[in-house]
């Protein structure tokens, strides 16, 4: 054990998944590096990977400015070159000077220099930056830079790593999906405690793994059976969250497995009502004045660091509450979806529910394939972005699965708009133009309503990127202003009324349904067209 | 004001003097060729100007055209214009034109590389006052590392891909970079099997330089025949049905777009070895400072920025102009199709 301890080790690990299309050989270089690496670097390797990074010590700015003196070069060459590259970590990387040499020292120890970075002078720290880059060759510095400034995208989902670690450890892999939630951190465990040995301490504010489903596909109502077996649901369009109340104390978990206890204060008051030893799974929703608001209205309550008592009284939140995982401390993942239902109906049922915010996301049962469809048709009406549905007696499972669950969501909205703008992407889209700014006719001018990057084939981004470069009006830094020329349309999923942009439409989810080359741009669609789609 | 010696028109850069085109870019009645790829060596031309060594090329991809083959650093004067060619060390029989009027002397250097790749004439820096230069790689992120380097990992990843009994698969240009790569590659670790455009391209460069020995992949050829050995092929036929042939295959991409990650996955390559047959920065900047040149014009490429750099850095009198050669994305255009599946948002 223990043979792989070195920051070279780690960057191997990290070049071989970047270097691969292939998930099993991604796994078995995981595995690989698992069986063998020290405890302590494995256990940063499970952190780093799963988004626990350490704090930024240093801000970008300062990256920047120290990489361009080392390197001699003005600063617009490093954002120019930045901008063309996509990736902060990998410019600085590519821009400094070479060197061929490795560092012996660990992955952990790098790491906690980086944690103890932050408590030094601005000086030392330029000093620490200038001696590590110069000791790494290429590809351990831009490992090195992406701890650094916390973006470490590579592929690999935490999924794959849990795969892997359930390999080289022989746990079963949703045993340790659910040992890896949390609010954890290498410095507040080690390897043995979060992965080996079992704590009861350390599970009072775990969530569980969410269940995640799957989009209906082609003639879905052949292949589900009788529908009798099915119950449905609308879909609601908020933060989904687990509630845990455990020790007289309330947890709140988005599905990004983020603690934000704190961002939802109104649901202390759970504590009075539901028991200890209670995990519910829904949705959080802003509700104003007796009904479900937009989803826009919850972006004000996720973005605040803290929320004052004006911000809770104008965008109040409850929780629509639709499984429940644990009741009387006990895991009841394993019973039918309509057991559980049964026992949260019942509980939400007997308690002041409305009072403290806490809702039951009703359950529907249809007999028949079209009435679901009649009440699809309302989701719009209702608030919800379409039904869901679950299998009765289907267990709660771990992750994104096939089979039990599914979403049907409602027919996006469509606008057919003009490319105004472009912007280079990043990561494997670095270096073409695939961000693009979409803006409709007001009055004979060209308003920006939206923004839009995914929903064209590589293809048709190549082409479109292609005429990009041959049609810039204007620069400015990574953005293009290009001739009117392509329409596009756009779907979204939602639109609500917004001060902040400057059209006065905030669309949600924008993306390309497809490209309209059949259509000249004066037949694009309107603002007013845009406007019209407001539900009333 | 004087007429500059060359001038970028519609269809190329023009010397009025001797109403000669360079690498022009719509049909003209005389053009001199810089080297044989699509984008500098185009269809229609009345009469073709270019290095002995690069007649058998384009007259292989243009057919039957009028052409005047010449010798490093012949002089051959038009209407008092005196041109020369001297190598762009690029790829095979690549060239710089150098043109000089009344003392004046202008060169183009078409595409350009300074390290030596063994195949390619090397670079030679010609003395003038005014340097037009691609930058195709002009920015301070492209560094490229000794060529013995790069050729050292590609045999190991070779040599690494036989012991697990896959096939190689290295993408290059049929012309220029599929040649340096034959060159290099290891043949005491196996047998090289070319495609048919590779393998066209090279029988014609044979009758003027030595490369090892290659076996074209015909109908005939078997999967176990193939299995281990190297298959050296063009971007294109990257997700074609052809390379199914080589089942179980590793593929890797030699270009100098490999620098950037964000290339090398978005073209779903298993392995990216950053070899290039054009100037790095350093080499951008050292070629410049050989010339000992007043003006610079930077044509395709990163050209704004590498212009600015010249004029705000090192007081150069430098400005772009517009080319159509393959712009900004040369090895991008010309490296492997994209595949039609969607583009996600990264995980």
């Amino acid at each position: 054990m223990g043979a792989l301890g070195t920051m070279k080790d780690f960057a191997q690990l990290i070049k071989k998944l970047d270097s691969t299309n292939k998930t099993n050989e991604k796994v078995s270089a995981l595995t690989a590096y698992f069986q063998n690496a020290d405890d302590k670097d494995k256990l940063w390797t499970i952190a780093i990977l799963s988004h626990r990074r350490p704090k930024r010590p240093v801000n970008t700015t300062l990256l920047r400015l120290w990489a361009t003196e080392i390197s001699g070069i003005p600063l617009w060459l490093f954002e120019e070159s930045y901008h063309i590259v996509g990736d902060l970590a990998e410019t600085i990387a590519l821009i400094l000077p070479t060197s061929e040499t490795h560092s012996e020292k660990s992955l952990s120890q790098f790491v906690s220099e980086i944690i103890e970075l932050r408590t030094l002078t601005e000086a030392e720290k330029k000093q620490y930056l200038h001696d590590n880059w110069l000791a790494l060759n290429y590809f351990e510095r831009f490992v090195f830079n992406k701890i650094l400034t916390g973006s470490f995208r590579i592929g690999v989902s935490q999924k794959l790593m849990t795969r892997a670690l359930a390999k080289a450890t022989d746990i079963d892999e949703d045993i340790l999906a659910y040992k890896l939630m949390g609010n954890w951190t290498p410095e507040t465990t080690t390897y043995k405690k979060l992965i080996l040995e079992h704590n009861d301490e350390d599970y009072l504010s775990k969530p569980y793994p969410f269940y995640l489903a799957y989009a209906v596909e082609d003639n879905f109502q052949e292949n589900l059976g009788s529908i009798l077996d099915w119950s449905f649901e609308h879909k609601w369009d908020g933060i989904r969250s687990q509630v845990i109340i455990r020790n007289d104390e309330v947890f709140v978990w988005s599905r990004g497995e983020e603690l934000v206890t704190d961002k939802y204060p109104e649901f202390q008051c759970f504590l009075s009502e539901i028991p200890n030893g209670t995990v519910i799974d829904g949705e959080i929703l802003p509700f104003v004045e007796g009904q479900i608001g937009n989803f826009n209205a919850l972006q004000t309550r996720i973005g605040r660091k803290n929320i004052s008592k004006a911000l809770l009284k104008k965008t109040p939140v409850i929780l629509n509450a639709y499984d429940l995982l644990e009741w009387q401390g006990k895991d009841i993942r394993q019973m039918p979806f309509s057991a559980r239902r049964k026992i949260l109906d019942k509980l939400i049922q007997s308690c002041n529910c409305t009072e403290i915010g806490l809702f039951l996301s009703e359950t529907m049962n249809f007999e028949t394939w079209e009435a679901a469809a009649a009440e699809r048709e309302l989701s719009r009406e209702k608030r919800s972005e379409g039904l869901m549905l679950k299998r009765k007696d289907s267990p709660y499972l771990v992750g994104r699965k096939k089979g039990d669950w599914w979403k049907w969501k409602i027919d996006p909205f469509t606008i057919d708009a003009v490319l105004t703008y472009a912007m280079r992407g990043h990561g494997r889209r670095a270096n073409l133009y695939t961000d693009y700014t979409f803006a409709l006719w007001d009055e004979g001018e060209l308003v920006t309503f939206a923004k839009a990057y995914s929903g064209l084939t590589d293809a048709e981004f190549r082409q479109v990127d292609n005429w990009i470069k041959r049609n810039t009006l204007e620069r400015f830094g990574p953005v293009r202003s290009v001739t009117p020329h392509h329409v596009f349309e756009i779907a979204f999923e939602g639109i609500a009324e917004s001060s902040r942009h400057k059209s006065g439409i905030a669309t949600r989810f924008p993306r390309i349904l497809r490209w309209r080359k059949d259509k000249p741009i004066a037949e694009a669609n309107t603002l007013s067209d845009l406007k019209a789609l407001i539900p009333k | 004001m004087k007429q500059p010696l060359l001038v970028f028109n519609e269809k190329g850069i023009y010397c009025k003097q001797a109403d000669v085109y360079i690498d022009a870019w719509k049909p003209v009645d005389k053009c001199i060729i810089t080297h044989g790829h699509a984008d500098h060596s185009r269809w229609g031309h009345k009469q073709y100007i270019t290095h002995t060594n690069n007649v058998p090329i384009i007259k292989h991809r243009l057919g039957e055209i009028s052409v005047a083959g010449k010798a490093w650093n012949e002089i051959f004067t038009i209407n008092g214009v005196k041109f020369s060619l001297h190598p762009a060390g690029h790829i095979i029989a690549s060239s710089q034109v150098r043109v000089e009027y009344k003392g004046e002397i202008w060169v183009f250097t078409g595409d350009f590389k300074t390290e030596d790749d063994g195949l390619a004439e090397v670079y030679e820096p010609v003395k003038c006052h005014t340097f037009i230069t691609e930058c195709t790689f002009g920015l301070p992120a492209f560094k490229w590392t000794p060529q013995a380097e790069v050729f050292k990992d590609i045999n190991d990843w070779w040599a690494t891909n036989r012991q697990e009994g896959k096939t190689s698969v290295l993408f290059g240009y049929s012309l220029g970079k599929a040649q340096r790569l034959l060159k290099h590659l290891d043949t005491s670790i196996g047998k090289i099997y070319t495609h048919g455009a590779v393998e066209n391209m090279t029988e014609v460069v044979r009758s003027n330089y030595n490369l090892p020995e290659t076996t074209l992949i015909t109908r005939d050829t078997t999967k176990e025949e193939i299995k281990g050995n190297i298959v050296v092929a063009p971007p294109s036929t990257h997700g074609s049905t052809w390379i199914r042939k080589m089942v179980p295959y590793v593929t890797a991409s030699a270009s100098g777009w490999m620098t950037f990650r964000g290339a090398r996955r978005r073209r779903a390559i298993d392995r990216g070895f950053v070899l290039s047959d054009h100037a790095d920065w350093e080499g951008l900047l050292a070629a410049i400072d050989a010339t000992g040149c007043e003006k610079i014009i930077a044509t395709h490429g990163y050209t704004d920025i590498f212009a600015r750099y010249l004029r705000e850095e090192l007081g150069y009198d430098a400005r772009t102009e517009k080319t159509q050669y393959e712009e900004e994305n040369s090895e991008t255009v010309a490296s492997a199709p994209f595949s039609d599946q969607k583009i996600e948002n990264e995980e």
